[in-house]
């Protein structure tokens, strides 16, 4: 290439010498350089970046990138069991259809009138998260479900002014670490849980609890897989001692379980990317915080507000709303900072809802719970393979124990990956006194045949 | 392209009913394939294992309706949307609105991305890895900075980050309980205040000086301490003005024993030209949706890419994608970590993006995104000073600007009575988007912000700047045209106060329906 030959843009229609130098000339500059000459010849760059030799065409970029995406081998080649906060459930082509138009996919942050679509299909999202968890006040999401449940809790601080949080031992230990650096100032103990069931033990719970607990968490399903069954009880407990009850529940459950609301919850939470998102290497994350319609629970929400308001000819406006609670109100003064987070998945997550309606969420939840107890059933009866927490029931996912096999979760990972199969997240390091586990995943993308496939892999593996 | 025509535009207005109220019972939008009956026959009818304590008792109440008529709804609302790609979006300052090229969305599109599994082995997720790590590698070289992560959602989220490496860094010095103020500028962004103020620290806002538009060495001394953590600062500040003096603020707070952190969201202005490193910062952060041409979807999802310097690496929140000469991998063992500031390893989606266009550009490109940026915004800057009644750009009046100016209308409302929010309506009757006034504090007066970013093309910035001209020419003849804006929008002007009131909230239809009395 001739290194002099001026390369004119695609993205920048200005890159062009004649326009360039037209505008320059409106300026009364000869060279770009005077345009930020002012900036102290020690800060400016000496010399060019050391950036590779740019892919200049089409064609040369799709090549190379599509070369190294190629070294991928995704979940649509290989059977996967892998769950644990990221899920392959199907999205229905609408969801993409929809989060693929240009106005979505790239309008920002304008309001009422401009973006008048956005802020309905906005106030559509809450709106339909309010059905699906039973409550009247929800948030646009916020960045995933670990962020909903860290804010939740730290909802819960300000509104009962106490600093100690009760959480399971069972929990998610990614959405922990994050609580745990979020909630630093917050005093963070785990309730242990019955070695049979999973479930929370209440007698631990009655011990720990005290009058300044600002909340006690749960996650319904549980992380490890179980249903939470007490819900009820610990929401009881919690709020005999003035603590508030947070649920984080997984939305493709809420079918068929009960929503948090009705047994107690004060804040429900969790996160959207089973909502019509595809996984995208944990990209589809989305966080939902819903809760109370009470003024302390409204004013305590750090994130935006879509809030619908209509004229007197009946058309209905959304305009964000109450906006000295958030940091572009108010700075530091604002609850928590507030920050551009994942607008397009609430709208694609209204659009699965709309698609679903009560019965396919509740087609869904059957669907689901079939295959997990199906998979507990076929994977348990394999020689030296046990389910654990098995006097419960599983929703989405299971914990299969190998301690009675000879081989460690990692052995047995690597020989079904070579086999096409994503085995189960390694529970070893995490849950060291659930032995050598690994945490399975099925849904309704899971078919019987890919379940009796597992168990003969299973069992060629450890016999 | 000669004379401008200016645009009789007239939105989408579809008086689109609320999605509850097109439900007609019995309706389906999709179906799941039945149970395979030898599953029901091994365990059953699913209504038995649901656990009866927690089945739900009532269907959740939402609406039905089929496929087509689900379509039809979202694509009415998306017609009712100004994106990027169907306006001239320069009004949207801060936010850098830029083409987001469509061939990374077959990037992010292909299954080789779209299905693959966060916990996946790194076997077979090498491809993602290696973008991950490269992209890494690019921000190093184009910031000066060490190590760079990914795990932040969003800009905010990585200046959070940040405040967190901050907390950690004097904790371990043994200095934690003692260094509790920051100090950030009334022109920085205002996470810059928020999010180390969620970190617990107290903060401290330096005003900017009347001439200059940026704060004074005198103002920072007076208010550095061995209190001091650190200074969050935004360069150049939203009034799109090159703070020259920054090097000597930085020095200033290492010598007290702070660290300096720089907010970077908006790059566009700085490629090739200022590096973080040079400013002196000792942590920066970059929004891959801004310069580095990831959409905004609608208020995300996005990516703060956090960079650092080598001493400050060992706090970075896990896992870190790592290199040993032959593959890829995550590095889980860093007992100094923060810990995680957002599941897995953040949106990676847009790290592919921003892959794509940083190699799509190399060095002279990146030059170029910036040069043009600049280039930009003075010729517009010049225009509008000159040719637009009513309008001024408070600040360092001599100078050129960077990627962006913060104006004021301030004169148009003393004179005419129109205020930046009716010009703003009035823009949309022309087809622009609306444009973006000022963060917090409202230092200039009626503000507005527009940015015309690299990959708008002179005949645009032509139209914008004639649109302006027209409206204040409006403004002067008949006020009320403006004031009473938009005519042409997807509803009425609904004169509205803003709600401050919870009582007055209603963000979901149930709410609305018991305000109503409908069941």
């Amino acid at each position: 290439m001739d290194e002099n030959k001026k390369i004119v843009y695609p993205y920048m229609p200005n890159s062009v010498e004649s326009i360039k130098k037209e505008m320059m000339d409106a300026l009364g500059i000869k060279n770009m350089e005077e345009l930020y000459s002012y900036i102290p010849e020690e800060l400016r760059m000496k010399g060019k970046l050391n950036l590779p030799k740019p892919l200049l065409s089409e064609i040369e970029l799709k090549e190379h990138v599509e070369g190294i995406l190629s070294k991928n081998i995704s979940c649509n080649e290989y059977l996967s069991f892998l769950g644990a906060g990221c899920y392959r459930h199907y999205v229905p082509a609408v969801c993409d259809e929809i989060n693929s138009r240009s106005e979505f996919l790239t309008a920002y942050c304008g309001g009422t009138y401009t973006d008048h679509g956005k802020c309905q299909a906005i106030f559509e999202f809450t709106s339909l998260m309010g059905e699906l968890v039973d409550m009247d006040v929800v948030a646009l999401a916020t960045y995933d479900g670990s962020q909903a449940a860290s804010t939740s809790l730290r909802m819960t601080n300000r509104i009962t002014n106490r600093n100690k949080l009760l959480v399971p031992k069972t929990m998610n230990p990614e959405i922990l670490a994050h609580i745990r650096n979020y909630c630093d100032f917050m005093t963070i103990t785990q309730v242990d849980y019955d070695p049979k069931t999973g479930q929370m033990d209440l007698e631990d719970l009655r011990r720990k609890i005290s009058d300044d607990v600002a909340a006690v968490f749960i996650e319904n399903p549980s992380y490890l897989g179980f249903i939470e069954e007490n819900g009820r009880e610990i929401g009881e407990i919690a709020h005999e001692h003035g603590a508030l009850f947070v649920v984080y529940a997984d939305p493709s459950s809420l079918g068929i379980l009960e929503a948090p609301a009705n047994y107690g919850a004060d804040i429900t939470c969790g996160d959207i990317q089973c909502l019509g998102m595809h996984m995208g290497y944990g990209s589809g994350l989305s966080g939902y915080i819903a809760s109370k319609n009470e003024p302390q629970f409204i004013m305590n929400f750090p994130n935006h507000f879509y809030s619908l308001y209509e004229n007197e000819k009946g058309e209905f406006g959304f305009s964000r709303s109450l906006n000295q609670r958030t940091s572009y109100g108010s700075r530091e003064k604002a609850v928590e900072y507030l920050g551009t987070n994942t607008g397009l998945w609430a709208i694609t997550a209204a659009v699965y809802l709309s698609l679903m309606g009560p019965q396919g969420m509740y087609d869904l939840g059957k669907n689901i719970i079939s295959k997990a107890k199906y998979a507990v059933e076929v994977l348990s009866s394999i020689k030296g393979v046990k389910v654990l927490f098995e006097d419960s029931t599983n929703f989405k996912e299971f914990i299969l124990n190998f301690d009675e096999t000879n081989k460690s979760v990692e052995e047995i990972n690597k020989e079904l990956l070579r086999k096409g199969i994503f085995g189960g997240k390694d529970l070893s390091r995490e849950f060291k006194e659930l032995g050598n586990s690994a945490l399975y995943c099925v849904t309704e993308l899971t078919k019987k045949e890919d379940i009796d496939r597992l168990a003969k892999e299973l069992s060629d593996i450890l016999s | 392209m000669g004379k401008i025509k200016l645009r009789n535009f007239h939105q989408a207005r579809w008086d689109e009913p609320i999605i509850f109220e097109l439900s007609t019972p019995g309706q389906r939008g999709i179906l799941l394939p039945e149970i395979d009956d030898e599953i029901v026959d091994r365990v059953g009818d699913a209504e038995e294992i649901i656990p009866k304590k927690v089945k739900r008792n009532k269907k959740p109440q939402l609406p039905e309706l089929s496929q087509p008529q689900v379509l039809r709804h979202f694509l009415r609302l998306s017609q009712e949307t100004l994106g990027q790609d169907i306006n001239i979006d320069i009004g949207l300052g801060t936010c850098t609105m830029k083409y987001s090229p469509k061939i990374h969305e077959q990037f992010v599109r292909n299954p080789k991305f779209s299905e693959l599994h966060p916990l996946q082995d790194e076997e077979t997720t090498q491809g993602i890895l290696e973008i991950m790590y490269k992209t890494a590698e690019l921000l190093k070289e184009i910031s000066g900075m060490d190590a760079f992560v990914f795990q932040a959602g969003g800009g905010a989220q990585a200046v959070f980050s940040n405040a967190s490496i901050l907390k950690a860094y004097h904790t371990d010095r043994g200095e934690g309980d003692k260094r509790t103020e920051i100090i950030t500028t009334a022109f920085s962004h205002p996470v810059n205040a928020a999010a180390p103020h969620t970190k617990g620290f107290k903060v401290i806002t330096l005003m900017p000086d009347e001439e200059t538009g940026y704060p004074s060495i005198e103002a920072l001394k007076s208010v550095v301490s061995d209190r001091t953590a650190g200074l969050f600062i935004t360069n150049p500040e939203d009034t799109g003005i090159f703070n020259v003096h920054i090097k000597e603020m930085v020095d200033i707070v290492h010598e007290a024993g702070g660290l300096c952190i720089g907010d970077i969201a908006d790059a566009n202005g700085l490629f090739g030209i200022v590096r973080a490193k040079e400013m002196g910062y000792d942590m920066c952060h970059y929004n891959l949706h801004k310069a580095f041409s990831s959409p905004h979807g609608s208020m995300g999802p996005c990516c703060g890419a956090q960079g650092v310097k080598k001493f400050l690496e060992k706090y970075l929140p896990v896992p870190v994608v790592a290199f040993d000469g032959e593959k890829y991998y995550l590095d889980y063992d860093r007992p100094h970590s923060i810990g995680k500031v957002r599941m897995f390893y953040g949106v990676v989606a847009a790290v592919l993006r921003a892959y794509s266009w940083i190699v799509s550009l190399g060095a002279d490109g990146l030059k170029e995104v910036s040069e043009l940026s600049i280039l930009n915004n003075n010729y517009l800057m010049k225009r509008l000073l000159t040719e637009v009644r009513g309008i001024s750009a408070p600040y360092s009046k001599e100078r050129f600007r960077m990627e962006q100016v913060r104006y004021s209308w301030e004169k148009l409302k003393e004179e005419t009575g129109v205020g930046t929010e009716d010009v703003e309506r009035r823009c949309m009757d022309y087809g622009l988007q609306e444009f973006y006034q000022s963060h917090p504090p409202y230092l200039v007066p009626e503000p507005f912000t527009p940015e015309p970013n690299e990959t708008f093309s002179k005949d645009e910035i032509d139209e914008y700047a004639e649109i302006m001209k027209k409206v204040s020419q409006e403004a002067y003849e008949n006020p009320e045209l403006v004031k009473t804006a938009p005519h042409n929008g997807p509803i009425s002007l609904i004169p509205q106060p803003p709600i401050t009131d919870p009582e007055d909230l209603i963000v979901t239809w149930r709410v609305y329906k018991k305000k109503k009395g409908i069941d």
